[in-house]
């Protein structure tokens, strides 16, 4: 059953990650990622992290993507075509990218991974005290970093996407 | 873990996921779309991370953990870009990659 779910959920991420780079209109390519984000939330979700799947949830599905529709709608036309690249360039990057993809999976198939066989479920209370900690091993520094860096960034969109005074 | 999967799988998709964002990347011209590629490549490194930490070392927690700050990295990335576009739309009327030529006015 978690075999065909998963298999359901790569065809998914597969299929809409190359339309979402090959579609011509700008405001499908964001839905199409749309989707593509929803079906790495339902991989976590099959993976057992349920903290997880809800951040990209809400992160990814519910912020990001509006702020990108958004900007969609105040730069494009909906239905405008994009200009794309010349075919031969088209051709070259995805020759390209395919033997970066072979060597990768040379690569990882070469690997002996050591996989632990378990059946342990992490909740979010964990996640927090890991976070939060002080210990050898706590992520309390990143942590902070992380809020003024979403301060800063904050603070900067505003700055930059404010009408300048002329 | 996923019964039945094995993390050879995952890093497959996860690959493929990987080269179909550097493949946007690459050829969109257009400032939207490369900013689409690069949360398609976020997103790949945030499951391998995910996928790693469950199936090696189930007992900690480092790879969640640093998905999450990948994560918060990745929205702030999108906001300054996003303002960045929209800023550069009022002054250029384009977000086309082969008009911006220009760092500041």
């Amino acid at each position: 059953m978690e075999r065909i779910i998963f298999y359901i959920l790569a065809l998914i991420i597969v299929v809409f990650s190359i339309a979402s780079v090959s579609s011509r209109k700008m405001l499908r390519s964001v839905i199409y990622l749309l989707f593509v984000l929803c079906g790495i939330a339902g991989f976590y979700f099959l993976i057992d992290y349920n903290f997880l799947a809800a951040i990209q949830l809400t992160v990814y599905a519910g912020g990001i993507i509006v702020l990108l529709i958004f900007s969609v709608m105040l730069i494009h036309h909906i239905e405008m075509e994009l200009e794309v690249a010349k075919k031969s360039r088209q051709i070259l990057v995805g020759l390209l990218c395919l033997f970066g993809l072979g060597v990768f999976l040379t690569t990882i198939y070469a690997h002996p991974f050591v996989v632990v066989e378990n059946k342990l479920t992490t909740s979010t209370a964990d996640i927090g005290h890991k976070l939060l900690s002080y210990d050898a091993g706590g992520f309390i520094l990143p942590f902070e970093v992380i809020s003024v860096l979403l301060l800063a960034a904050m603070i900067g969109a505003i700055v930059i996407a404010k009408k300048s005074r002329e | 873990m996923i019964a039945g999967i094995s993390l050879y799988e995952i890093l497959t998709i996860t690959s493929i996921l990987f080269f179909v964002g550097v493949y946007g990347f690459i050829t969109r011209k257009n400032l939207i779309s490369v900013l689409i590629s690069i949360e398609l490549i976020l997103n790949a490194s945030v499951v391998n991370f995910v996928a790693i930490n469950k199936y090696l070392y189930p007992n900690a927690l480092q790879g969640v953990v640093f998905s999450i700050f990948i994560i918060a990295v990745a929205a702030a990335e999108t906001v300054l870009a996003v303002s960045i576009i929209i800023n550069l739309y009022r002054q250029i009327s384009s977000v086309e990659v082969k008009d911006t030529e220009i760092m500041k006015y």
